[in-house]
């Protein structure tokens, strides 16, 4: 290993490619601020400019965007809940009422030690760990992915709070079936496109997650008129709250980040499940074992719930370099436009990879240290200029949200189509939030539904229409176990009354 | 951010190259930033414009409905589009036959068929099925014990390919148990931790793992043995007569004059003669599949005929009513 990380610092360590990690992070920093605008556009960009470079060189300036996108779309999800990217979805459960209660300078704050402390740890871990890692990859199967599906699902308990128990589920609900539009992968049948080309593909999620929160969120403020919004604005007016963490939330923010790392880079590195994933099940894992005073706090401003998604999401943008460098297999989308990059530069992706070019591997593991340390640099100083966003009067900040909402979507597809889908899905959210629907789990429900239904109907093809997976694949049966307990733990202390649980 | 600069060059390009000289190419890709089209276009573009054959050459990336968006647009916009090119593949046939879009390669001018690449059946180093005629008999014995894994929908092309090659064995394909993936490196890595039998890919994409030894190419899809694979034997080998190929070409916009279409025709001819071209054709591992206009136009006709007859036994669609 020490060979390597002299090789990765003899690499990183030229004017040339130190460049290159202050450039991609400067760039997806920005990138992932904009709404809408994801870092694989901002990768596929970089293909044709970086063309002839040394593939070492382009992959550290790719993967500098990446993180670096992951790390800067946190900020839009805070200030104006508009997610920058799909990852960063769940920081905006709890950093935006931060936020709206004056402590915006706190939410970012939170924010980026949580992102720079994920992207660290996990690039430890994909130092010390990767070759071995590549076989855990490869153990997860159909079977697994659906129970661990299964498994993030149950999270929408943890949205279920505040007596709203019913309508979590219906959201659910209607999220599952939202992800039902589209093209059937196992049977190849349209489902409720109407024969509209537009629909073939399915619902973009992006879209959806705009919509449900940015836009709805932004009409919402004018609708109600309001008192709410009005003593927001005047907390915020001025002061943003400080940027200083004190003890209490070192205390509070360190085992989060201790277990959300691992979380998020163990589900980063497996293909297929990725950064929004892992933002929603450390999300979930938090506020299932945070004490109760705590749990009551999530989704209000809790210091845990900004910090568990932004460590995890970080943590699982570094995990998905695993299959990427040790396999060659893309396991996500991000990564498949980057493997296409080292295409273009002359190396062959395959499980050669690591033997062949180990310049590469290290190179990005080394730049990855370097990357976190200038984000952090890039982003703490910068945190009050950008929250004086939210000091802008409402009048200038709703269309400057819905702007950036209706530009973002339209930029991706470049469809007008989408636009209006866009503006129908957040008039029928903001009539399922005046009767108090959280939309939370709805976005939770769509994410997931893809998923369930595609491993679910590969499961039965594998099995033969059996459930015999479930005891046959120990990995399954131990996530099995995992969501009786998550069903059973709940009713138990319900029913033993005195120890501290009470109904909602 | 790059959309808008491609929007933004066709927009200069439509304002003072209205006649276009063969000096500028609009590209149109069907698919997204990153996709096979997409670095297809843009190896071309490049290529053309290093080898100074034109001076310039932009993109716009139209994605939505399997290609079906892009293809609308270039007919609904045919007068205006004279000097763009849109590149596309095996799925415009395959997509028009189960009406994911209402068009097909009829409604363009197919200008020419540029590279291509094989499909191969793979299995792992462990597994008993050595060859095809091993993945026959198990299939004889009994279809559901033969899982086969891809990277596409159902009814789409990594499930066309071993559903063609066990019909053309005279097995019927329709009890194939197809397990499809969200794409090609998905389907590669489920394959890899063990599910399936079978995968079916493309030649380039399993070539790596196939020297490695992590996989084995047990058949694939060429009228000869492969000069890269010179230790797999063919399908017609193996004694079954199926050959296909998985090939991007190029078309332009319907009705256009014929000598401009035949200048186009020429163009990527020339180019691909270039030593630009030679160097991305091998970084990328393309095969060179050269055909123009009437010979591709021919070659698309026996191609849809292939897939059509199949799509009927299989039920993936259904004769049109009279």
């Amino acid at each position: 290993m020490w060979d390597g990380v002299a090789t990765g610092l003899a690499t990183v360590l030229v004017p040339m490619n130190l460049l290159m990690v202050v450039a991609g992070c400067v760039a997806g920093t920005l990138i992932g601020m904009l709404p809408g605008l994801g870092p694989i556009s901002a990768i596929a960009l970089m293909i044709p400019i970086t063309y002839g470079f040394d593939p070492s060189s382009g992959m550290i300036l790719m993967a500098g965007v990446y993180y670096g996108a992951i790390f800067g779309g946190s900020t839009s999800s805070i200030l104006i809940n508009a997610p920058g990217v799909a990852g960063t979805v769940a920081t905006s459960f709890d950093g935006y009422p931060l936020a709206r209660a004056g402590q915006a300078g706190k939410a970012l704050a939170v924010a980026a030690v949580a992102s720079f402390a994920g992207g660290t740890i996990a690039a430890m871990l994909l130092m010390v760990a990767a070759p071995a890692l590549a076989t855990v990859s490869l153990s997860f199967q159909s079977p697994d992915y659906l129970m661990l599906m299964i498994l993030g699902l149950m999270a929408v308990s943890t949205f279920a709070s505040r007596g709203k128990v019913v309508q979590a589920l219906i959201a659910t609900v209607i999220g599952l079936m939202l992800s039902t539009v589209g093209t059937d992968p196992s049977a190849g049948v349209q489902r409720f496109t109407f024969g509209s080309l537009d629909l073939v593909d399915g619902l973009s999620f992006l879209l959806l997650a705009m919509a449900t929160f940015a836009l709805s969120e932004a009409l919402m403020t004018v609708l109600k008129g309001d008192k709410a919004g009005a003593e927001a604005e005047a907390a915020s007016r001025g002061n943003f709250g400080s940027l200083k963490l004190d003890r209490e939330d070192a205390r509070q923010m360190t085992p989060v980040v201790g277990r959300s790392s691992v979380l998020g880079f163990l589900v980063g590195v497996l293909p297929g499940a990725g950064a929004t994933i892992a933002s929603f099940l450390a999300y979930g894992m938090e506020r299932a074992l945070a004490p109760l005073r705590e749990k009551n706090r999530f989704g209000k401003g809790s210091i845990r719930g900004i910090a568990a998604p932004e460590t995890a999401n970080n943590a699982a943008c570094t995990g998905s370099f695993v299959p990427l460098l040790t396999l060659g297999i893309p396991g996500s989308g991000t990564t498949a436009v980057m493997l296409g990059a080292l295409i273009s530069y002359g190396v062959q992706p395959g499980p050669q990879l690591f033997q062949t070019n180990p310049e590469v591997f290290w190179s990005v593991i080394i730049s990855m240290y370097l990357g976190n340390v200038v984000l952090l640099m890039l982003n703490l100083p910068l945190i009050p200029y950008i929250a004086k966003l939210l000091i802008l009067p409402r009048q200038l900040l709703v269309p400057f949200i819905l702007f950036f909402s209706l530009i973002g979507v339209y930029l991706v597809s470049f469809n007008t189509f989408d636009i209006l889908l866009m503006t129908a899905f957040a008039v029928a959210a903001i009539f399922l939030r005046f009767f108090d629907y959280p939309m939370a789990p709805l976005i939770l429900g769509f994410i997931l539904g893809d998923m369930i239904e595609d491993n679910l109907q590969r499961t039965m093809t594998l099995y033969d229409g059996s459930i015999s997976f479930l005891w046959q694949r120990p990995v399954s049966l131990g996530i099995s176990i995992l969501i009786l307990f998550v069903i059973l733990v709940p009713i138990v202390r319900a029913f033993r009354p005195g120890t501290g649980a009470r109904p909602g | 951010m790059k959309h808008f600069l491609h929007n933004f060059c066709a927009f200069c390009l439509a304002l003072h190259a209205f006649a276009a000289s063969a000096n500028d190419v609009h590209f149109v890709v069907p698919g997204g930033a990153g996709s096979g089209w997409d670095s297809t276009a843009r190896a071309v573009g490049l290529a053309l414009r290093q080898a100074g054959l034109i001076e310039t050459a932009s993109f716009e990336n139209i994605s939505g409905a399997g290609s079906g968006k892009a293809i609308g647009t270039l007919i609904e916009t045919a007068e205006r589009q004279t000097g763009t090119l849109m590149v596309n593949s095996t799925p415009i046939i395959v997509r028009s036959l189960t009406n994911i879009f209402p068009y097909s390669f009829r409604d363009l001018t197919p200008v020419a068929r540029l590279i291509g690449d094989y499909q191969v059946l793979v299995t792992r180093p462990d597994s008993p099925l050595e060859d095809f005629s091993d993945v026959l008999a198990r299939y004889r014995q009994n279809p559901r014990s033969v899982k086969i894994c891809g990277g596409s929908v159902r009814g789409d092309l990594d499930h066309l390919v071993p559903a063609l090659a066990l019909k053309a064995a005279g097995e019927d394909a329709r009890r194939l148990a197809y397990v499809p993936y969200d794409g090609g490196g998905k389907a590669l890595a489920g394959f890899l931790t063990g599910e399936g039998d079978v995968l079916s890919t493309g030649l380039s994409e399993a070539l790596e793992y196939h020297r490695s030894g992590k996989l084995r190419i047990i058949a694939v899809s060429a009228e000869a043995r492969v000069p890269v694979l010179p230790d797999v034997s063919t399908f017609v080998e193996q004694g079954v007569d199926f050959e296909f190929i998985n090939w991007r070409g190029f078309f332009a916009a319907p009705g256009i004059p014929e000598e401009r279409a035949d200048a186009f025709a020429s163009l990527l001819e020339a180019m691909i003669q270039t030593p630009e071209w030679e160097t991305l054709r091998r970084q990328y591992g393309w095969q060179n599949r050269y055909l123009a206009r009437a010979a591709f136009t021919t070659f698309l006709e026996r191609q849809e005929q292939e897939i059509r007859t199949l799509m009927l036994e299989l039920g993936f669609m259904r004769e049109p009513a009279p």
